[in-house]
């Protein structure tokens, strides 16, 4: 059997920002999604499962009790299992910490996975940065960037990612992260039994004792980045708005753009 | 509080496929010179990962460009670029240098490997910085947007060294000539023996369109959103950016809807670009697109809904149908 591992985040709805004292995020109390490049991971692992039957997914995923719900999202659209790491003592944590933290539950949890499955970035932090830090922390390979999988069986894996000038096909044996980048296709519904299946399920819930890391070693504490400021982002551009007629518009349009003396244009 | 032990700015000079060094490399060298005298004259040093017998050919750029030191790794197995191989060849380097400060280029490979070096390391890592500077206490104060762009936070790092990656193009480049002799010290790979690289590249296929470095250098780009509705609408856009002389960009919902490929998608999750002119095509002006633009000399924007959040933001911005409009121009 292949074991899988996915890790998904909650996301804040970028539109409702609320700081902490510590000038971290708010999270609790602010309406959640899922990360979208992480129903692009879902998708990946899914699809994996597809084509070999015997494959067995657990959904991890770290932050407040409210995630239990995508959880249950994602059991009944085919996940397996799931596992929310969830304590108080996580808030505030970097890439690192967090890193380190999911990384100590795949350990404890499920010791003997093949692959793990993440979105290449969230896009609350866009820091593309945790993947790699579990990956680093299992010290195990990974493969960034990837857009899809061509060939998978129980011994290795055939991508293609994408990099700078050009799109690379690779094959890796297990175990590796990979963190995907792209997914193109209908989202899944779940089905009324997977919904009442998923329903059913017991959610593990892990906190920093039950996976083995100090309260030290984790949250803000255990992160070697903090916040020492946040304001917010202004622009300089000199807002002038015209409403003309089209053909005035045009107009407007080829002055400016040939104000600006652009070589080519 | 800064510690004795570790002195000097490192920074990755990433060597593409065509045997350059990247672009981005010498947008953070810059930086780095203005961190250096803010830090009282600190050493500059790049890594370089090349093929065997090919350091030679670079050592003009790097002596023009003030750097004191370049520790390279020539081996024929660091031809092409593997996580496992770099990143423990870089975190060696890293210990037994002890750079203060450690900048890599937010390129898709430098974005693979510094999570790597800095967890290795056991160290902090901001990503996607607009801003580095030195505080008062002589710290790396990095900038970075976050939650979609709405706001900017400065991070500081704890450990050392303080790392960042820092996106092609948000920096400018002067062409500042400085002529120092630059130091270059080989450093042994034997370790790779030892070591397995799990992941084989079978085939590398060169992107046909040439849009990805184009994006990125061009003086026009000329982007749409969802308010261009369709295929056609992109059609458009295209002959539109043809007429002007410009590149076409997109926004992140464009790219999702099967529009235009991820490769020019603009903002977060996407490119930095920095053109002279940029003409956002039916673009709402959403944070998360305005952070990858908002450094263009002129934004022009073309919207038929008067109360879109990109005229806040836009130089220019014109009222009107971009079909309409567009069509105009490109039959003018």
């Amino acid at each position: 059997m292949l074991k899988i591992a996915l890790c998904v985040k909650q996301v804040p709805d970028t539109t409702d920002i609320r700081w902490t004292e510590n000038n971290t995020i708010q999270r609790e109390g602010v309406e959640s999604v899922i990360n979208p490049y992480d129903v692009y991971a879902a998708e990946f692992a899914l699809k994996i499962k597809e084509d070999l039957k015997d494959v067995e997914i657990t959904v991890f995923t770290m932050g407040p009790n409210q995630a239990s719900d995508m959880l249950r999202k994602l059991i009944a659209i085919g996940c397996d299992k799931a596992v929310l790491i969830s304590d108080r003592k996580f808030a505030g944590a970097d890439t690192y910490a967090t890193g380190k933290t999911i990384s100590a539950a795949i350990k404890t949890e499920l010791p003997d996975f093949d692959l793990i499955v993440c979105g290449q970035f969230a896009v609350d932090g866009d820091t593309a940065q945790t993947g790699p830090c579990i990956a680093e922390f299992l010290n195990i390979p990974q493969v960034t960037y990837t857009q899809k999988f061509e060939k998978v069986d129980e011994k290795s894996i055939e991508l293609k990612r994408i990099m700078e000038n050009g799109i690379e096909r690779v094959k890796t044996s297990y175990p590796v992260l990979i963190c995907v980048l792209e997914g193109k296709f209908e989202p899944r519904r779940p089905t009324i039994n997977g919904v009442k299946y998923a329903s059913k399920q017991e959610i593990r819930i892990c906190d920093a004792q039950a996976i083995g890391l100090e309260p030290e070693q984790v949250g803000l504490k255990g992160s070697p980045t903090y916040v020492s400021k946040a304001f917010r982002n202004m622009s300089n551009h000199n807002a002038q708005k015209f409403e003309l007629s089209t053909d005035e518009s045009v107009k407007l349009l080829n002055e400016r753009i040939k104000s600006m003396e652009v070589e080519n244009a | 509080m800064p510690n004795s032990e570790y002195t000097g700015i490192m920074l990755y000079a990433q060597l593409t496929r065509e045997n350059y060094i990247h672009t981005v490399f010498f947008e953070l060298l810059e930086k780095a010179h203005e961190l250096s005298q803010k830090l009282g004259g600190a050493e500059i040093s790049a890594v370089c990962f090349a093929s065997p017998d090919s350091i030679e050919g670079f050592r003009g750029a790097f002596e023009n460009m003030g750097v004191n030191k370049v520790y390279y790794f020539e081996d024929k197995r660091l031809q092409n670029y593997s996580t496992e191989y770099y990143s423990k060849l870089f975190t060696n380097l890293v210990n037994e240098v002890k750079p203060e400060i450690l900048l890599i280029g937010a390129t898709n490979q430098g974005r693979d490997l510094a999570p790597r070096i800095s967890s290795a390391l056991h160290t902090g890592l901001t990503a996607d910085c607009i801003e580095l500077d030195i505080n008062e206490k002589g710290l790396l104060a990095a900038t970075r947007p976050t939650f979609g762009g709405e706001l900017m936070a400065t991070i500081l790092c704890k450990n050392y060294p303080q790392m960042a990656t820092v996106r092609p193009n948000v920096f400018k480049v002067h062409n500042v000539n400085y002529h120092v002799n630059t130091e270059f010290i080989k450093k042994d790979t034997s370790i790779l023996d030892s070591l397995t690289n799990h992941v084989e590249i079978l085939e590398f296929k060169k992107t046909v369109e040439n849009e990805i470095n184009n994006l990125d250098n061009a003086d026009i780009v000329v982007a749409g959103g969802m308010g261009l509705k369709n295929e056609k609408g992109f059609e458009l856009l295209q002959k539109f950016a043809h007429k002007i002389g410009g590149i076409v960009g997109a926004t992140r919902p464009a790219v999702e809807n099967g529009l235009a490929p991820h490769s020019v998608q603009i903002g977060q999750t996407g490119k930095t670009v920095r053109p002279k002119i940029y003409i956002a095509c039916g673009i709402s002006g959403a944070v998360q697109h305005t952070v990858g633009m908002d450094k263009a000399e002129h934004i022009i924007a073309i919207n038929n809904d008067p109360n879109a959040p990109i005229f806040d933001i836009a130089d220019t911005g014109i009222v009107g149908d971009f079909f309409e409009i567009a069509q105009k121009y490109i039959e003018m």
